[in-house]
C-alpha cells in the first residue's frame, strides 16, 4: 500500500481498519445502532484475511465468544452501543479477573435505555469505569476524529495484549458515523504488540504467576499443550479457585495496580493552545471538536483559553490535570451528559482551581456557540 | 490407606464419602459400609464386573489387575 | 492412589472433589473421561468449558484445557473457542439451571448453528450450589427453597428443546446407566455438529431432602426403575408412559456443521 494512501472513511469503518492492522482475527457481535457498521465491515473483511466473524444471539454471547476466541489465541473484538454495553458488563469483569485481552467498542448513543438511538451522547463514561461489579481498574480510550479512531483501535489492541485486560473504546454516534479524510498508515510501520508466550515448559508453567520484570503472566493459547485452568473465581497462581483472603487481596490488587501504576505508558492526551492559557476547557470525543472552534473564537476575543483533551479517559490523566489545575484559574468540563467526567476532574483539580461544567442530553452535538456563551457567562 | 492388599478390588478410603451406591448395586454383595466408608465383605464373590467403579462418584473403589 | 483412568485424566491433587456425599456428578464426569479415553483423544486438543453451579466445578478437576466461565454462558464461550479453532474437541459441562434457565438463549442458538460442541447436562433437577432452589427442570409440584409450596412451573423437556432448536445428536441417560453415558458421549464427540447429552443425576442434599426422595441409593434406584429405553418406551401406552423416562439415543440427523460451512466460505477468497 502506498505510504500516502488517503481515503474518505467512516469512523466505524476506521475502527475495523485499525483492528485489522492490529491483528484482529475474530469478531463476535450483535447489531445495534450506531455501531452496526463495525459488525458489517468485519463480516465482509475478516474471512478474506483468514479471520472469522460471527453474529451471536445477544451481546452477552458476543463478549463471551470474544473471550473464548482470545483464550484460543486470537485478537478479538466486539462493538456495541449503550444497551449492549450494559449487557456486556459481567463478561468484561470476567475478562478482567481472568486477564483475557479483548477490545470492546461502545459507540455511545442517547440514553438511558433505548434513549436516542441515532443521536450522539457521552453518557456511558462512568459505566465504562464502574459498569462491571467488584473492585477493578479498566482502560478506556476515546477518539475524536476518524483517523484517531483507527489509531486508538490499534492502541486498544496493543494495550489489551500488553496488560492482558479488556480495553474499551468510547466513541459516540458522530465519531462513528461521520466521514473524514484518512491517511492510511503503512501497516509494516506500525508497532504491534502480542501477548507474551510462556518461556517455561508446560510442567512448570504457572498460568497466573508474574515473572520478575513482567507486568502480567505469560499466556499460551488453548491447544498449545499448557492445559491450564481459567476461571472467574478468585484464583491462585496455578489458576485454581481459592477463598484464601491473602491470595484474593494479592490478586485483585495486582489486577488494579498493573494499570494504575503504568499511567505513563497508558495515558494519552492532547493539549491545544494551552501553553499560555490562564483558563482551560476539558472535553473529549466529538465535543472536543466544538471546543477547539470555541477556543479559536474566544482567542480572537483576547481570552487566553486552551483545551486539554484526554484520549485515555480511564485511567484518567491525573498528573497532567493536576499540573493544569495549578496553572489556570478555571477549568470548564464540557460533555454530552450532565457532569460525569466532571466528577473525576473536580476530584483531581477542585482543590487547586475553579472547576465548572456544561453538559447537554438533548441528543445534539454541543456547538461552539453554546460553549462560548457558557465560558463568557462568568 | 488400603484395607486389603489385593489387586482384585482396590478401595481408597480417604476418598470415599460413604454414599453406599456401590454397596447397593453390587450384583454379588461383595461390599458393605463400615464407619461410613465402603469396605470389602466378601472378596471371593467379586467377579470384577466393575459396576462399583462405574458408579462411584468419588473414585474411591476400582478394579485392580485382571 | 486412584485408578489408572482417573490418574491419567484428572488433576488428582484437586481430589477429593467438592460434591456432596451421594451427588451423582462424579459418576457423570468419570463417564465423560472414559469416553474420551475410549476415543483415544489427545489431551491437548480437548477444551472443557463449564458454566456456574455444582456441575460446572467439574472443569477444574480435569487435566485438559479448562475454562470455568460465567453462569449460563459456557456455550457462548465455547462457540468462540470452537469457531476460532475448529481442531479442538470442545466439550461443555453445564447444569440444568445453567443451560436451560440463564443459559437458555445460548443453548438454542448453539444448537441452531449446529456448531460441533458436545454439551453434557448434569441434570439434578435443582440449583444445588445456591442451596436448593427449583430449576426449569424441576418437575411440576416438586419443592425447592423457592417453591416451598410446590413448583407451579412446567419444566422443560431439555432433549426436545435441543432437538427442536437444531441439535444433530440428542440423547439422555442416567447415572445408574453410566455405561450408556459413556457410549453417548463417544457418539456426541464423534458427531460433527451440536451434540446434546442429558444425564439424569441426583442431588440427595437438596432435591432429595426437600422432596423426601430418600438417600442416594433410593434416588439411584428411582432412576433405575423409571428409565426405559426409547425403543421400549415408544411401545408403552400413554398412561404407562406417565412416570417413565425415555433414555438412549433419542435423535440423530446429518446437517452441515457450522465451522465447516464458514471455512468453505473462506475458501472463496
Amino acid at each position: 500500500m502506498a505510504d500516502n494512501n488517503v481515503v474518505l472513511m467512516q469512523g466505524n469503518e476506521a475502527c475495523v481498519e485499525g483492528a485489522l492492522i492490529a491483528g484482529m482475527k475474530f469478531y463476535a457481535g450483535y447489531p445495534i445502532t450506531p455501531s452496526t457498521e463495525i459488525a458489517e465491515i468485519s463480516a465482509s473483511k475478516l474471512p478474506k484475511i483468514g479471520g472469522k466473524f460471527i453474529q451471536m444471539e445477544d451481546e452477552i454471547a458476543s463478549i463471551s465468544a470474544v473471550i473464548g476466541a482470545s483464550l484460543a489465541g486470537n485478537k478479538a473484538m466486539t462493538a456495541t452501543s449503550g444497551p449492549g454495553f450494559s449487557l456486556k458488563q459481567e463478561g468484561i469483569g470476567y475478562a478482567i479477573i481472568a486477564e483475557v485481552p479483548c477490545v470492546i467498542v461502545n459507540v455511545q448513543r442517547g440514553g438511558p435505555s433505548t434513549g436516542l438511538p441515532t443521536s450522539p451522547a457521552q453518557g456511558d463514561i462512568m459505566q465504562a469505569r464502574w459498569g462491571t461489579h467488584g473492585e477493578h481498574s479498566i482502560i478506556a480510550l476515546c477518539p475524536s476524529t476518524v483517523k484517531e479512531v483507527l489509531d486508538v483501535t490499534i492502541r486498544a489492541f496493543n494495550l489489551s495484549e500488553k496488560y492482558r485486560t479488556p480495553v474499551i473504546i468510547l466513541m459516540d454516534e458522530v465519531v462513528g458515523h461521520m466521514r473524514e479524510k484518512v491517511e492510511l498508515p503503512n501497516p509494516s510501520k506500525i508497532e504491534i504488540y502480542n501477548r507474551k508466550k510462556p518461556t517455561s515448559s508446560p510442567d512448570d508453567y504457572m498460568p497466573y504467576k508474574v515473572k520478575d520484570g513482567d507486568i502480567v503472566p505469560e499466556m499460551p493459547s488453548i491447544g498449545e499443550g499448557y492445559r491450564y485452568h481459567v476461571t472467574g473465581l478468585v484464583h491462585d497462581e496455578y489458576g485454581f479457585p481459592t477463598n484464601d483472603s491473602s491470595i484474593a487481596e494479592k490478586l485483585i490488587t495486582r489486577l488494579v495496580e498493573k494499570i494504575e501504576s503504568n499511567l505513563d505508558d497508558i495515558v494519552e492526551y492532547e493539549e491545544y493552545r494551552l501553553a499560555d492559557a490562564d483558563e482551560a476547557i476539558i472535553a473529549y470525543g466529538s465535543t472536543a471538536r466544538s471546543a477547539k472552534s470555541a477556543i479559536n473564537l474566544l482567542r480572537e476575543k483576547g481570552r487566553k483559553i486552551g483545551l486539554f483533551r484526554p484520549i485515555t479517559i480511564w485511567p484518567s490523566p491525573k498528573q497532567q490535570i493536576e499540573i493544569l489545575a495549578k496553572k489556570v484559574k478555571r477549568i470548564s468540563v464540557i460533555e454530552m451528559n450532565l457532569g460525569q467526567y466532571y466528577l473525576e476532574i473536580d476530584r483531581i483539580a477542585g482543590k487547586y482551581t475553579n472547576v465548572t461544567k456544561y453538559g447537554s442530553v438533548n441528543g445534539e452535538l454541543i456547538s461552539p456557540d453554546e460553549i462560548i456563551s457558557f465560558i463568557e457567562e462568568d | 490407606m488400603k484395607e486389603i492388599k489385593n489387586d482384585k478390588l482396590i478401595i481408597e478410603k480417604n476418598l470415599c464419602k460413604g454414599c453406599g451406591i456401590c454397596v447397593a448395586f453390587c450384583p454379588k454383595n461383595v461390599l458393605e459400609i463400615k464407619d461410613k466408608k465402603v469396605s470389602i465383605r466378601d472378596l471371593d464373590s467379586c467377579i470384577q464386573c466393575g459396576l462399583c467403579e462405574l458408579r462411584c462418584p468419588d473414585y474411591a473403589i476400582y478394579l485392580g489387575g485382571k | 492412589m486412584v485408578s489408572k483412568l482417573i490418574d491419567k485424566y484428572y488433576r488428582t491433587d484437586r481430589l477429593p472433589h467438592i460434591w456432596c456425599t451421594g451427588c451423582g456428578n462424579g459418576i457423570v464426569l468419570r463417564s465423560i473421561v472414559k469416553a474420551i479415553d475410549n476415543l483415544g483423544l489427545n489431551k491437548d486438543d480437548i477444551c472443557v468449558v463449564s458454566g456456574i453451579g455444582c456441575s460446572s466445578r467439574a472443569s477444574g478437576y480435569l487435566d485438559f484445557n479448562t475454562v470455568h466461565t460465567t453462569h449460563g454462558r459456557a456455550l457462548a464461550f465455547a462457540t468462540g473457542i470452537k469457531f476460532s479453532n475448529p481442531n479442538l474437541h470442545v466439550i461443555v459441562i453445564t447444569g440444568d439451571g445453567d443451560c436451560a434457565a440463564i443459559g437458555g438463549n445460548h443453548l438454542i442458538h448453539a444448537a441452531r448453528r449446529n456448531i460441533d460442541i458436545t454439551t453434557v447436562v448434569f441434570n439434578n433437577n435443582i440449583y444445588g450450589m445456591t442451596g436448593g432452589q427449583y430449576s426449569p427442570a424441576t418437575p411440576t409440584g416438586d419443592k425447592g427453597t423457592t417453591a416451598p409450596y410446590g413448583n407451579i412451573d412446567y419444566n422443560f423437556d431439555l432433549c426436545e428443546l435441543a432437538k427442536a432448536a437444531g441439535a444433530t445428536y440428542v440423547s439422555r441417560s442416567t447415572i445408574y446407566a453410566a455405561n450408556m453415558i459413556i457410549k453417548q458421549v463417544e457418539e456426541g464427540i464423534k458427531n460433527k455438529g451440536f451434540s446434546f447429552i442429558e444425564t439424569l443425576t441426583i442431588c440427595p442434599t437438596y432435591y432429595g431432602r426437600k422432596n423426601s426422595k430418600g438417600n442416594a441409593v433410593d434416588m439411584v434406584t428411582h432412576l433405575k426403575d423409571s428409565a426405559v429405553n426409547i425403543s421400549a418406551y415408544e411401545k408403552l401406552s400413554e398412561e404407562e408412559k406417565a412416570n417413565r423416562i425415555p433414555i438412549g439415543e433419542l435423535y440423530k440427523r446429518n446437517r452441515p456443521e457450522y465451522t465447516e460451512k464458514y471455512e468453505s466460505m473462506m475458501k472463496l477468497f
